[in-house]
């Protein structure tokens, strides 16, 4: 496989992350109807766009969509962070901002014993990043 | 392009396999709501329950209602055009579901209007007027006075009997059955102990149709 092509399944690879999570946080919330929470709906603000971006860099492959891309990804990846430090209460209730309904830090959902919905957000913007900064590596050799 | 076939095939397998699922789970979820319903029978009809119709009617509806919910009173003149169009075939059981915030109050106040036996014209008259007493989803008790007052209710008389303890009894034991039998969002509806299998209008005269008909038969 040449460069080109490597960088273009990479960011494949993050779209399929992308859409993948889009459409589970859609089943979340529109089929078992679970209400999200204030810091989920950060979340989907960062991922959800990802799903349509990504694809306008594959054809023609572009390589400055692993920009605009990380834009969207790194702050989705704070907000992941933050929501699993509240989860885990290493951040204490009193500053958490979430105010309106759904608490944050309430587990809705447990697969496996641990997987919860705030650590498979952290899991997908981790591999995000991952992918795309691999694809920007392999771009610049 | 076999990049472009990849992202295509990419594509239709995410949204069939999120449609299938979505299938799939919503089937499963009909199903529990019928288990859920059936091994909590005695959660659907409370005897203090407030009932329009005859006591025999072949197609009993209990409806989980909240006065200051706009959906509510959205369905409720509906649901009196289809028990209109049946005479003596519908009994309309009404039970509380006061999830905005202060409606237990109206509630209360609907509860006390029993005892001058004025509840459904001033059920009626709050639904119809809700827009003016529940602004933004929360109920303002101090706005339904001219509404009931205006509904032919004592309101000196109200106030008192609002306050009785059996009151606030009716409403735990409604929001604890609520609970029991998963109701979460108003209006919600059971005929004969179904539930109702997707949200709408549609469906809820589709599921009295059926009652209608097997208790022809």
């Amino acid at each position: 496989m040449n460069g080109e092509a490597r960088t273009w399944t990479l960011v494949f690879g993050a779209w399929l992350v992308a859409a993948g999570s889009t459409l589970g946080a859609l089943f979340f919330g529109e089929v078992m109807q679970l209400p999200p929470c204030v810091l989920c709906w950060y979340q989907r603000i960062f991922m959800f766009p990802l799903t349509l971006i990504l694809p306008l860099g594959l054809f023609p492959l572009d390589r400055k969509v692993i920009r605009y891309g990380l834009a969207l990804a790194v702050p989705g990846w704070g907000f992941a962070a933050f929501h699993q430090l509240l989860v885990a209460g290493v951040i204490p209730e009193s500053i958490k901002p979430c105010t309106r309904g759904v608490p944050c830090s309430e587990t809705v959902i447990e697969w496996f014993g641990f997987l919860t919905i705030p650590l498979l957000s952290l899991l997908a913007f981790s591999t995000l990043i991952a992918l795309l900064v691999a694809a920007h590596l392999r771009s610049r050799t | 392009m076999k990049q472009k076939t990849l992202f295509i095939i990419a594509v239709v397998c995410l949204l069939l396999g999120f449609i299938v699922a979505a299938l799939l789970y919503n089937v499963e979820k009909e199903q529990q709501a019928v288990q859920v319903v059936t091994a909590n029978a005695a959660a659907l009809v409370r005897m203090h329950s407030p009932a329009l119709g005859r006591a025999d009617a072949p197609v009993v509806i209990v409806e989980f209602l909240d006065p200051a919910c706009e959906t509510c009173a959205a369905f409720y003149p509906l649901v009196k055009q289809i028990i209109a169009a049946n005479p003596d075939r519908i009994r309309l059981v009404l039970r509380y579901a006061p999830f905005h915030k202060g409606s237990d109050q109206v509630v209360a106040a609907l509860e006390a209007s029993r005892k001058q036996g004025k509840f459904w014209p001033a059920l009626e008259a709050l639904l119809a007027t809700q827009a003016d007493w529940a602004p933004n989803h929360a109920a303002l008790v101090e706005r339904i006075w001219p509404q009931l007052e205006r509904a032919g209710l004592d309101l000196k008389q109200l106030r008192s009997d609002m306050n009785a303890p059996g009151i606030a009894g009716v409403i735990e034991q409604d929001l604890l059955d609520a609970q029991t039998l998963k109701v979460s969002k108003t209006p919600d509806f059971f005929v004969n102990g179904q539930p109702l299998p997707r949200f709408g209008i549609e469906p809820l005269k589709q599921l009295i149709d059926d009652a209608l008909a097997a208790s022809r038969r």
